[in-house]
């Protein structure tokens, strides 16, 4: 038997538990997440021929194509900027930005599922994260093939990387916590984070390297999906992690988790409303 | 599990609001107000209002009062029918009930594991097949590889929906639909059913076979709610019935009784 209370008690302490209660509802379904995640990507690439694979290839082009052009324009060894190109621009692509867009549709992807059964809100949290980590994992074979044949191959120092890995992971069920909420009241934030999305992309060492701006490195601290990337990327390029980044990457995290907690603290019990 | 424990429903001083977002604000308020201004006037000759009030708080904002002051306590072993105009808030209380919908305030305190048949396609992805849908419910549910086996067998052979099976739901007509969405409901038991009206659609054939897996399902259950307009089906299955009435309780009590009450009114008042 399930005793259930649902009471509407302004107190802290009760939204606390309730949002508590739902998450960890939500990791007692994981196994359903992980087939709702896989359906999702089986459903999107349903009828075409390669699938999902044709964002890799296309991936696989652009990267190509930007590498040679632009370090030509930057006066790169095409042996330093390809690999580096490949791993940042697919970190960017699939484990930032289509994170952060597919975060908004978090909740109201899933309207009739919401409106007609209980299920714990996380749940679509943690469905979104399992999607983009998979579609993240099918093209890091990108990065892998460049690095193979530069003879790049960092070894064992790639370990390195589980780290930041795991706080990617964590960060990303906040993001879509927060803008999963927000997104769900205010319609109106997909489209303004769409542009932005661009934006950060320009200002974001993504296409560039954090060495062609040395005198203004420290100023790269400020962009918190520099951090992201950066502690992920830097051990796979061999770069040692500066402990600046180690701890604004730290910092940025919390912030974002007490934001993402307080956005869900006062939203939960009204997002079956606002859908 | 705790089988000393009994499931009960009890819900205290319930009362529910829905927000009105997304719409155009000042020309939806215009027709709201002028809606609202022809119920008061009509009012008093046709007391049988269909929906909701609907009322503006401070900020002028539009709410519609779902449900006030609802106090209702099922214990274990009642089968409840609810009974009301569209819009009374039969299917809100429901979605109450099984936890979609928080209280504005309130109390909702109940116990046991709650299955709800809202709609027909409640929960089903469109493009998924039938088969995918039902492994789905099955891993929402908890149940083992071999369990969601069991489930899907069972529907299989209820619905008989044959190679359809395995072709996206959104193929299948409203009576596919519903053999799909009513066997794969029925063939879980919960300790608390919460139905709405649309299970006793079908044809005639399915009808019957219908009728008698509700029954043991009902029959299992400890308690059920089932929301209808046909009154033969509450007097069939139902031990108490509760009239809903603008989102109040307006009569609560035994079948007979409110069955009388409820066709005398709507008989004067056909509506």
């Amino acid at each position: 038997m399930s005793l259930q209370i649902r009471i509407n008690n302004h107190s802290l302490y009760n939204r606390h538990l309730q949002c508590l209660a739902d998450v960890i509802e939500s990791y007692k379904l994981w196994n359903l997440a992980c087939s709702m995640a896989w359906l999702d990507i089986k459903l999107r690439y349903k009828g075409s021929l390669l699938g999902p694979f044709w964002m890799t290839s296309t991936s696989a082009v652009m990267i190509v194509a930007v590498g040679v052009i632009y370090g030509s324009l930057f006066k790169i060894n095409t042996q330093v900027y390809l690999p580096y190109l490949s791993i940042s621009f697919i970190l960017w692509q699939n484990a930032i930005s289509s994170m952060i867009v597919d975060s908004c549709q978090c909740f109201l992807q899933t309207d009739t599922f919401i409106r007609s059964l209980k299920l714990p809100f996380f749940l679509q949290a943690i469905r979104t994260v399992i999607r983009n980590c998979i579609m993240t994992a099918l093209n890091s074979i990108i990065p892998f093939v460049v690095f193979i044949y530069y003879h790049r191959w960092p070894g064992s120092i790639i370990l390195l990387t589980i780290p930041g890995i795991c706080l990617w992971i964590i960060n990303s069920h906040a993001i879509c916590l927060l803008l999963g909420s927000v997104c769900t009241r205010f319609r109106d934030i997909p489209q303004i984070i769409n542009s932005f999305i661009q934006i950060i992309y320009y200002i974001t060492p993504i296409m560039w390297m954090p060495s062609q701006i040395q005198n203004h490195k420290t100023l790269l601290l400020t962009n918190p999906i520099y951090c992201t990337i950066q502690l992920i990327q830097g051990p796979i390029l061999g770069e040692h992690l500066s402990i600046y980044v180690i701890t604004g990457a730290i910092l940025y995290s919390f912030i974002l988790w007490i934001i993402a907690w307080v956005t869900f603290l006062r939203s939960r019990s009204r997002l079956a409303f606002w859908i | 599990m705790n089988s000393e424990k009994k499931s009960f429903i009890q819900l205290e001083n319930l009362s529910l609001q829905f927000p009105l977002y997304h719409s155009n604000h000042r020309s939806l308020k215009k027709t709201l107000f002028s809606k609202a201004e022809k119920f008061i006037t009509r009012k008093e000759s046709k007391p049988q209002r269909t929906g909701a009030e609907i009322i503006y708080d401070d900020a002028n904002r539009i709410y519609i009062q779902a449900l006030r002051d609802i106090n209702l306590s099922i214990p274990s072993g009642e089968r409840i029918g609810l009974i009301g105009h569209n819009g009374a808030g039969k299917s809100t209380l429901l979605r109450a009930i099984t936890g979609i919908y928080e209280p504005n305030t309130g109390k909702i305190i109940t116990n046991g594991n709650i299955e709800s048949l809202l709609d027909t396609n409640a929960g089903m992805n469109q493009i998924l097949s039938g088969r995918e849908n039902i492994y789905l419910r099955g891993k929402r549910l908890k149940l083992n590889n071999n369990q969601i086996c069991i489930l899907e067998k069972d529907v299989e052979d209820f619905a008989q929906l044959n190679e359809f099976l395995d072709l996206p739901i959104k193929t299948y007509s409203a009576g596919m639909m519903m053999r799909l969405s009513f066997g794969l409901a029925t063939s879980i038991t919960p300790n608390i059913l919460l139905m709405d009206e649309w299970f006793m659609a079908g044809d005639s054939n399915f009808q019957s076979k219908a009728r008698n897996r509700l029954a043991s399902v009902i029959n299992k259950a400890e308690i059920v709610v089932l929301t209808t307009h046909n009154l033969s089906i509450i007097k069939q299955w139902c031990t108490r019935v509760v009239w809903l009435k603008a989102g109040r309780i307006f009569a609560d009590g035994k079948v007979d009784d409110i069955v009388n009450r409820y066709e005398q009114a709507m008989h004067e008042n056909p509506f």
